[in-house]
C-alpha cells in the first residue's frame, strides 16, 4: 500500500510540476546570430543552465525559435531577502528582472542609479535556483526511492524468497548481489554489512545520473564537477572515519625503510596519498563522463560545421557523422556502467584499506 | 601588445592540444597491452575468459581515467 501511495505521489509531483511550468513553454523569438560557434554550442550543452532547451528553429526571417522548459530561479541575498521568479523572465540574458540580471549564467544584482541600471555591488546575491542539474537530480532521487522500497516491500512480503522474484526485483538483485558479493566482500570482509548501504546508494545514484544524462535534452549531472567533488568529499569522509591506528603509524612510521626515507620521502607521499585517492576518485568521474558527453556532441556539430561549408559536404558527412556518434554513445551506456562500479569499487577498497593492518610487517 | 597576447593564446592551445594528443597516445599503447596480455591468457586457459575480461574492463578504465586527467589538463590550457 506504501508504494501505491508513493507511486501516486510521484503522479501528483510530476503533474503538479508539469502543471505548472506548461504555462512557460512557449517559444522565445529572438534575433540569433548566423556564425556557428562549435565551442559554445558544446559548452552550452555540458554546463548547467537555469532552463531545459530542447532545440532551436530557425524560421524563414531569420529569427531563432527556442523550445525550452524554463526553470525557477530562487535567489537570496542578506540585504533583500528571499526571491523566486521563472527563468523566462530573463528572456536568455537581455533583460532584467525585479533587480536581478543574468550575465553569462551568473546572476547580479542591479539598481537604478540616475535612470541607469548598474550592478549593484553592496549586494552578494546567493543563486540556490532550481537549475537542470537539481531538477535531474531530484528526478533520479525519485525514481531510485520508488524503485528500491517497491522491490523491497516485495521481498518483506516473501516474495522472491518463498518464490520466484517478480517485476523489478529480476533487475535489481543480481545488481545488488554483484556490488555485495564482488565489492564489499572481498575488499571489506566482516564489516562489509556497516558500508553496504552506502556503497549501494553511491553505485545506484551514480548509474541512474549517468543513464539519465546520456539522453538528449537532459542535464549533464555525473559531467558537473560540484557534483563529483560532493560524491569525493563523502566518501573521503567515510574512509577517513573508519581508519583505525595501524593506518596512521603506517603514514607517520612507515615501516620496513631506512629513518631517512621514512621521514623525508615516505611521510609526505603518504600523507598527500590520503587526499589524492578521493581526488582521482573526483576527476575520474567528472572526466570521463565529460570526456563522453564532448565527444558525442563534436560527431553532431561536426555535421554543422561541414553543412556550414558547403551543404553537401553537410549532408554527405552526417551519414558518417551518425554511424560514429550512434557507435560512441554505446559505449557511453557502457562506460556508464562501468565509472559507477569503479567508483563504488574503489570507495570499498579505500575503505578496507583504511581498517586491515595487522599483518606481518609489525614492527 | 596584442601579437603578444595572440602567440601566447596560440601557444597555450597549442601546448593543450599536443598534451590531449599525447595522453591519447599513452592511454592506446596502455590499453592496448592490458588487451594484448588478456587474450594471451585466455588463449592459455579458455575456461577463465569470464574473469580475465572483467578484471581487463577494470583495469582498462584505471588507464582511460589518467589518459582523461591529461585531457582535462588540456582543456584548461585552451580555456584559460
Amino acid at each position: 500500500m506504501r508504494v501505491h501511495r508513493l507511486k501516486s505521489l510521484l503522479a501528483v509531483t510530476l503533474g503538479l510540476f508539469l502543471a505548472l511550468v506548461s504555462s512557460s513553454v512557449k517559444a522565445n523569438e529572438e534575433h540569433g546570430s548566423e556564425k556557428l560557434d562549435p565551442a559554445k554550442v558544446i559548452m552550452e550543452h555540458i554546463q548547467d543552465a537555469h532552463e531545459f532547451h530542447f532545440f532551436t528553429l530557425k524560421k524563414e526571417n531569420g529569427e531563432e525559435m527556442h523550445a525550452t522548459l524554463p526553470l525557477p530561479i530562487i535567489l537570496w541575498s542578506k540585504e533583500r531577502g528571499l526571491v523566486s521568479f521563472s527563468s523566462s523572465n530573463f528572456h536568455h540574458g537581455h533583460d532584467s528582472h525585479d533587480g536581478y540580471k543574468m550575465e553569462h549564467d551568473k546572476i547580479h544584482a542591479v539598481k537604478m542609479e540616475n535612470g541607469v541600471e548598474v550592478l549593484d555591488e553592496a549586494v552578494h546575491v546567493y543563486d540556490i535556483s532550481l537549475t537542470k542539474n537539481v531538477v535531474q537530480m531530484f528526478l533520479s532521487l525519485i525514481v531510485l526511492v520508488v524503485l528500491m522500497i517497491s522491490v523491497a516491500n516485495k521481498y518483506k512480503k516473501g516474495k522472491g524468497i518463498t518464490s520466484a522474484p517478480k517485476g523489478w526485483q529480476n533487475a535489481v538483485e543480481p545488481v545488488i548481489t554483484f556490488v555485495r558479493d564482488e565489492v564489499a566482500k572481498p575488499n571489506l570482509g566482516k564489516k562489509y554489512l556497516k558500508y553496504l548501504p552506502y556503497l549501494l546508494t553511491v553505485f545506484f545514484f551514480i548509474l541512474i545520473n549517468n543513464l539519465f544524462g546520456l539522453i538528449p535534452g537532459s542535464a549533464n549531472v555525473t559531467g558537473n564537477i560540484a557534483f563529483t567533488v560532493v560524491l569525493g568529499v563523502i566518501s573521503f569522509f567515510v574512509i577517513l572515519f573508519s581508519t583505525n591506528k595501524h593506518f596512521w603509524a603506517h603514514i607517520f612510521w612507515y615501516p620496513g625503510v631506512p629513518m631517512i626515507v621514512r621521514l623525508i620521502i615516505m611521510l609526505p607521499v603518504e600523507l598527500l596519498g590520503v587526499f589524492t585517492k578521493p581526488f582521482a576518485l573526483i576527476v575520474r568521474l567528472f572526466a570521463n563522463m565529460v570526456a563522453g558527453h564532448i565527444i558525442i556532441l563534436s560527431f553532431i556539430t561536426l555535421i554543422f560545421i561541414f553543412g556550414s561549408m558547403s551543404a553537401i559536404a553537410g549532408w554527405g558527412f552526417s551519414p558518417l557523422s551518425v554511424l560514429f556518434a550512434v557507435f560512441i554513445y554505446l559505449i557511453e551506456i557502457l562506460v556508464a556502467f562501468i565509472q559507477a562500479f569503479i567508483f563504488t569499487n574503489l570507495t570499498a577498497v579505500f575503505i578496507g584499506q583504511a581498517f586491515e593492518g595487522g599483518h606481518d610487517d609489525h614492527h | 601588445m596584442t601579437i603578444m597576447l595572440e602567440v601566447q593564446t596560440g601557444f597555450s592551445h597549442m601546448g593543450g592540444a599536443i598534451g590531449a594528443g599525447l595522453a591519447a597516445i599513452g592511454a592506446g599503447i596502455g590499453i592496448g597491452q592490458i588487451g594484448k596480455g588478456a587474450v594471451e591468457a585466455i588463449a592459455r586457459q579458455p575456461e577463465a575468459s569470464n574473469d580475465i575480461r572483467a578484471n581487463m574492463i577494470l583495469t582498462a578504465a584505471f588507464v582511460e581515467g589518467v589518459a582523461l586527467f591529461a585531457v582535462i589538463a588540456g582543456l584548461l590550457a585552451v580555456l584559460k
